[in-house]
């Protein structure tokens, strides 16, 4: 067997895929973070409950209402997205003209009561939540198996996070989003509606974390700590890949996901820190991130 | 449920009434305790904890016949958030509020911090929740007593069977802190002392792991045929169910070394199927257990007891047994002695039958190993445990003689 750095080359081979593979969570749920950063400047802390709230949705779908996997690719979005219009219009939009601090606090405090709710609700350890069918088997790669649903899950990253960016960065929508938060008071002048453009983006953003959710629940325990787990990385690579910049989360996102992927084979115990420490080295040498824009 | 209104104002009044009254009458209405459940009731131990103890605690009072055989019972709760800093500090408060039982306590880290704080206070403390044999080992003490599991049990008793069913070549995955650890080394010894290998063991970063795969990737290029977990909680139920993601339970057995029947519940039997376990206490067991759980169940619809909730039944009870046997509410103030008097007779409850504890705090009672039914086994609902092997009570536990226990020593 073929050894690199001591280590059997399959498995790392198998390690640089299942780095791909969570880099994909990273990059979705850090793109809606940057959207939501980049367009309204709010942090928003919460994503990672939305994150939890999304799979829980999927699974109350098929366990109340007995609706299957793909149309909740759907359903749970929107209806995520709907809260995330709710709770914008009810709370987050008070604090715009305030202090960034006072946004991060809310969405903080907003994260901490959705999952004391559901731990209240359906405990700690969760629901148990399966899969299609069709994407059920593994895949013998000959280095590794694959499960085809892990797969599936990049193919989906990789078209979301491309149409997310595609929509913000080319169309005419996003030249609008993008010209509303630079110049608000312009762009109303066109005749645009401003405030409601704003409260769309954030339940946008909101929804590609349901998706996100819906996406995991068939990986992961669904249980109300999920999010919790993954907000510190995600927060992470937004901040390493630039805050807002919406190429950067993604391609901060994989690659990140890849170098936890080795970091867990090489020294496993590093694996929840090195995130952080890539961050620290990126922040002394580029203080706003790799594809930042110095303010 | 911590202090309901009638409680309060039946202490008061019995207080009141106490002080007008004469002597002999006032000790009848003032067997006045408070027991509180130190546990986690929010975070990732809650469901193995948290309420449904709660639930068990007061099921053990109702039982007992608390009420009327004249105490006055207070339930406190304290959730200890995971920090062995908020644990200790709520029971130093709980102490000097007068609290003259500590129980439950799941996460070993905080579970001997509290050990040390009873020792201080001198008030009894019943160990059901914490995993680590040490308990009753270095760190024994004259006010503990730990019931239910320990990580020697658990070792043994899965370990042991995994072994001896064929499985010879073992890779560990373990959670990076002192339980897991010590679960992980004591599973190894057995595995190794049977004629066993370890093939591999990776520690993963508690809590922050997610997603396994790598680990379980590297399980499966070890070329081992068990998976031992030696993790607990959401851990080994992300664990179980990305094992089976990846094919990992066609190729190796797994064996969780410690799961709870909640974990079960929350992976699904579709997942859980064909897992090997132990446990010290299973509701469909036989029929006092039965009994036992539809007394309780009003109370915990939605969550049936593991070992450690029922521990905290039959812990309570023996300690509601022993204050009345001694028969002195002054002397029940003195955590050695009430413990002493627990260790002095034989304990008997629908959850775990006749056992005993012994004179370093171990409860002795079997451990059962249990194999986790198919969906179609299943008969209804929380029906989950196929009885495997069970391992009696004096061959489960850690010989005392080679725990270090000072408490026997001296």
């Amino acid at each position: 067997m073929m050894m690199i750095f001591g280590k059997p080359a399959p498995l790392l081979f198998g390690q640089l895929l299942l780095g791909i593979i969570n880099g994909s969570f990273y990059a979705m749920l850090s793109l809606g973070l940057a959207i939501i950063f980049g367009l309204l400047n709010v942090i928003n802390f919460a994503h990672g409950a939305l994150f939890m709230v999304g799979a829980f949705v999927t699974w109350g779908l098929l366990h109340y209402l007995g609706i299957g996997y793909w149309p909740a690719l759907v359903v749970a979005p929107v209806m995520v997205g709907a809260f995330g219009l709710l709770i914008e219009r009810t709370l987050i939009r008070f604090t715009y003209k305030l202090d960034i601090l006072y946004g991060l606090l809310l969405t903080f405090g907003l994260a901490l009561v959705l999952e004391g709710l559901f731990t209240n609700g359906f405990g700690s350890s969760g629901v148990s939540y399966n899969g299609p069918d069709i994407l059920s088997g593994t895949l013998d790669l000959g280095f590794m198996y694959l499960p085809v649903y892990r797969a599936f899950v990049v193919v989906a990253a990789i078209v979301i996070c491309f149409a997310v960016w595609f929509t913000i960065e080319k169309t005419s929508l996003g030249a609008l989003l993008r010209a509303a938060t630079e110049n608000p008071a312009l762009v109303q002048s066109f005749g645009v509606n401003v405030p409601r453009l704003i409260s769309l983006t954030f339940a946008g953003g909101v929804a590609l974390a349901g998706l996100a959710g819906v996406l995991a629940a068939p990986l992961y325990s669904v249980n109300p700590g999920m999010g919790t787990s993954l907000i510190n990385t995600v927060f992470a690579v937004v901040v390493i890949g630039g805050m807002g910049s919406i190429g950067g989360a993604i391609l901060t996102g994989f690659g990140l996901g890849i170098i936890q992927g080795f970091t867990e084979v090489f020294y496993p115990a590093a694996s929840s820190v090195v995130v952080f420490a890539v961050m620290a080295v990126v922040l002394l040498a580029r203080p706003a991130g790799l594809f930042g824009r110095v303010a | 449920m911590t202090i309901s209104r009638r409680t309060m104002i039946g202490t008061a009044a019995a207080g009141v009434a106490a002080a007008s009254l004469p002597l002999g009458r006032a000790r009848a209405a003032g067997k006045a305790l408070k027991i509180a459940v130190i546990s986690d009731f929010s975070g990732p131990y809650r469901d193995i904890g948290g309420p449904t103890s709660v639930a068990c605690v007061q099921q053990a009072l109702a039982d007992f016949g608390a009420k009327d055989k004249g105490y006055e019972v207070t339930v406190l709760q304290g959730d200890h958030q995971e920090s062995p800093a908020v644990g200790t500090a709520l029971a130093q408060r709980f102490y000097d509020q007068g609290v003259d039982l500590v129980i439950d306590v799941p996460n070993s880290a905080i579970g001997i911090a509290i050990e040390g704080v009873a020792h201080d206070k001198n008030r009894a403390y019943i160990n059901t929740n914490s995993a680590s044999s040490e308990i009753t080992g270095k760190f024994c003490n004259a006010q503990t007593v730990h019931w239910t599991y320990d990580t020697y049990m658990l070792s043994h008793s899965t370990g042991g069977a995994m072994v001896k069913a064929g499985g010879k070549k073992w890779f560990f995955v373990t959670a990076d802190y002192a339980f897991g650890h010590l679960l992980h080394e004591q599973t190894a010894a057995v595995v190794k002392q049977m004629g066993g290998t370890e093939m591999g063991n990776v520690n993963f970063p508690f809590p922050q792991t997610t997603d396994f795969s790598s680990f379980l990737i590297q399980a499966q290029s070890s070329g081992a045929d068990v998976l031992g977990l030696a993790s607990a909680g959401k851990d080994t139920v992300n664990l179980v169910k990305q094992a089976h993601q990846f094919g990992i339970n066609r190729k190796m057995k797994i064996a969780g070394l410690l799961v709870f029947i909640n974990d079960v519940h929350g992976m699904g039997l579709d997942i859980a199927q064909g897992l090997t376990l132990t446990e010290s206490f299973y509701w469909n067991m036989n029929d006092r257990t039965r009994a036992f759980m539809a007394r309780v169940k009003p109370r915990t619809p939605d969550n049936y007891p593991s070992m450690g909730q029922a521990g905290c039944y039959s812990g309570v009870l023996h300690f509601m047994k022993a204050v009345e046997a001694m028969n002195n509410m002054a002397d029940v103030k003195n955590g050695a002695a009430v413990v002493a008097q627990m260790k002095k007779m034989p304990t008997d409850d629908d959850a775990y039958g006749k056992a005993s504890i012994r004179a370093d705090g171990r409860f002795m009672c079997n451990a059962y190993l249990f194999r986790v039914k198919t969906p179609a086994e299943s008969k209804g609902p929380w029906d989950y445990y196929d009885l495997v092997a069970t391992t009696p009570a004096d061959k489960a536990f850690m010989p005392m003689a080679a725990e270090g226990c000072p408490l026997v020593k001296a």
